[in-house]
């Protein structure tokens, strides 16, 4: 197996709240390998969001310790590279400008700016942006939103791709276009990915990995499943494969009946 | 987590006065540009239609919509003025204001004397000390109000002193510039600091404070320099906010600057006006009344269109 890029180990996350210390996260292990790409799956609120907040370092755990290529995490750094859930584009910024802000950071100690905005457009093409590239986000789709996102986070070229419900607010169909575009970027650049989804289908079709969640408060990893399909994947082909429909039921059958949520 | 909760909790305490305020701030955030909006709705069907006469017609439409109105507002208020006026009393008829007006329009500024100076200079003079006044409140309130916005402690500090400042009127810091400056002209310029600069800390703290944690975590990823984060994030953040205690602020300094002028002399609308009652003149002190008016609007709507301009929703 390949190396390890990234060590959870016995990590927890409590919050100081009105009422007391709420223990969100207990005894993570979880190790991800270079190159793979993971899924994190759980109910709502059990602590998902709070789990990739860890591994961008957006904040730090409570207790135990979190590795990244064999160094402690201690703070968010452009090698491990976020899209936010909402997008989080700068709306006083052309979408061209946003990405740019990225490659200017992680690059310009080495690179002039002709290289700089050469690799800011190849962003935006990989995405199939390069035609909105003058536009501010008030301007474009949702959809288009999320790309843009997408391509700030890899025009930074960075180690670990970590993504939470970056397909969330789409449509099914934009959906779809964009988990095959972003297959086809994580082939081409074998980044890591980290992804957070509600998804069942979406997990078992990106990921080589399956983190399912327990419900919270005090959610740690339940089962991981590993997603046995020969990549490039089809969609259209997945729909009818048997090891894609066990996947799909193992993961429905920890979410639904052995995780069944209490109506909070 | 905390230490957001703490940036938020004085805030909201020192704004609680200030509902208004936030109202306005979040107002030019979000509502501006339906209104920018509309005029660009109201002509897009005019490229459709067949030819330019059409499209002459409906520019005239909008026209007429948007001025007839107020113009109809304004015939109501001279009409009941007139009416007022018609047995006679004290108050001077429409007819004889406007007579009054064409002659001292016909020469604002001429110059016989300190004393005795067109409408045109005593306006000017004005403007000149609200400007200096609001400009020098802007240097100091707007950095005051980052500082603010940024640091909780800081905030804590402050709050209870501005809150207790804040409230009073600017004609009593009169006598104390008078003490500090032992002269007319820089107290009027102190009043105007002293009654501006609080907008535009409050609006600009208030800002701050509500920038996006999105954006912020954006800048945490990218590790983005302290200036980086400044110029590309907090300051086109806050900008909306900032514009509002600016306008908040220079209405407030045009307000106040004919009180500060009444007690202190020289040169200046508000003294100007106190003359003209010592004089009898009670035609000229309504068309000061219009004048101040007509300045305030003019005042407020720059900073509106300048508010729009920098309006990133908008753009
Ligand atoms: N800063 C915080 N302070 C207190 N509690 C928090 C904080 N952040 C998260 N929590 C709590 O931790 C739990 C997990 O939150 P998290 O946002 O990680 O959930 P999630 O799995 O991402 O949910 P969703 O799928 O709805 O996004 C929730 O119960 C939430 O209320
Ligand atoms: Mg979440």
């Amino acid at each position: 197996m390949s190396k390890k890029i990234v060590q959870i180990e016995n990590v927890g996350q409590t919050f100081a709240t009105k009422k007391g210390t709420f223990t969100a996260l207990r005894d993570i292990h979880l190790d991800i390998h270079e190159g793979e790409s993971v899924s994190l799956i759980g109910h709502s609120g059990c602590g998902k969001s709070t789990l990739l907040n860890l591994i961008a370092g957006l904040t730090l755990p409570s207790t135990g310790v979190m590795l990244c290529e064999g160094r402690e995490i201690a703070g968010p750094g452009p090698e491990r590279a976020v899209v936010f859930q909402n997008h989080s584009l700068l709306p006083w910024l052309t979408c061209f400008d946003n990405v740019y802000l990225a490659v200017e950071r992680v690059f310009s100690a080495k690179e002039g700016k002709v290289k700089l905005k050469e690799r800011t457009r190849e962003a935006l093409a990989l995405v199939g942006l390069s035609h909105a590239e003058s536009k501010y986000p008030h301007e474009i789709s949702g959809g288009m939103k999320q790309r843009v996102g997408i391509a700030r986070a890899l025009s930074m070229q960075p180690r670990i791709l970590l993504m939470d419900e970056p397909f969330g607010a789409l449509d099914a169909l934009t959906r779809a276009n964009l988990q095959d575009e972003l297959m086809k970027i994580l082939a081409a650049t074998r980044a890591t990915m980290v992804m957070v989804t509600h998804d069942v289908d979406e997990a078992v079709l990106l990921s080589d990995r399956v983190v399912m969640l327990t419900n919270g408060p005090a959610a740690t990893v339940g089962e991981i499943l590993d997603v046995k399909l020969e990549r490039p994947r089809d969609r259209l082909a997945l729909a009818h494969d048997p090891v894609f429909g066990n996947c799909r039921a193992a993961i429905m059958e920890f979410l639904y009946q052995k995780q069944l949520r209490v109506a909070a | 987590m905390s230490a957001a909760a703490m940036t938020d909790q004085p805030v909201k305490e020192l704004g609680e006065g200030e509902a208004g305020k936030a109202v306005e701030a979040g107002r030019v955030a979000s509502y501006k540009p339906a209104v920018v909006g509309a005029p660009v709705m109201a002509a897009a069907p005019a490229p459709t239609g067949a030819g330019l006469g059409e499209r002459l017609q409906v520019a005239l439409q909008a026209l007429l919509r948007a001025f007839v109105p107020p113009v109809a507002g304004l015939a109501l208020l001279i009409g009941l003025w007139h009416l007022a006026t018609l047995n006679g009393g004290g108050i001077p008829s429409p007819g004889k204001t406007w007579d009054a007006a064409v002659v001292l329009f016909s020469d604002p500024f001429y110059r016989e004397g300190p004393n005795d100076q067109g409408i045109g200079w005593n306006v000017l003079a004005s403007l000149q000390r609200v400007g200096m006044g609001f400009g020098i409140a802007a240097l100091v309130g707007i950095p005051a109000g980052f500082l603010l916005g940024r640091f909780a402690i800081l905030s804590r500090m402050l709050n209870p002193i501005i809150s207790l400042l804040r409230p009073v009127s600017p004609l009593a810091w009169l006598p104390i510039g008078l003490l500090v400056f032992q002269r007319a002209d820089p107290a009027a310029t102190w009043t105007i600091f002293i009654c501006s600069i609080w907008p535009m800390v409050l609006n600009t703290a208030q800002g701050v404070t509500r920038v996006p944690q999105d954006y912020l975590n954006v800048a945490r990823v990218l590790k983005l320099s302290e200036w980086k984060v400044f110029t590309k994030i907090l300051f086109p953040a806050v900008l909306p906010y900032m514009l509002t205690g600016i306008r908040l602020s220079i209405g407030t300094a045009w307000l106040v600057i004919v009180a500060a002028e009444m007690l202190t002399g020289g040169v200046g609308i508000g003294f100007w006006v106190w003359d003209e009652w010592n004089n009898l003149k009670v035609e000229h002190i309504i068309i000061a009344i219009f004048v101040i008016g007509i300045v305030g609007l003019a005042l407020e709507q720059a900073l509106m269109l300048l508010a729009r301009r920098f309006n990133y929703e908008s753009r």
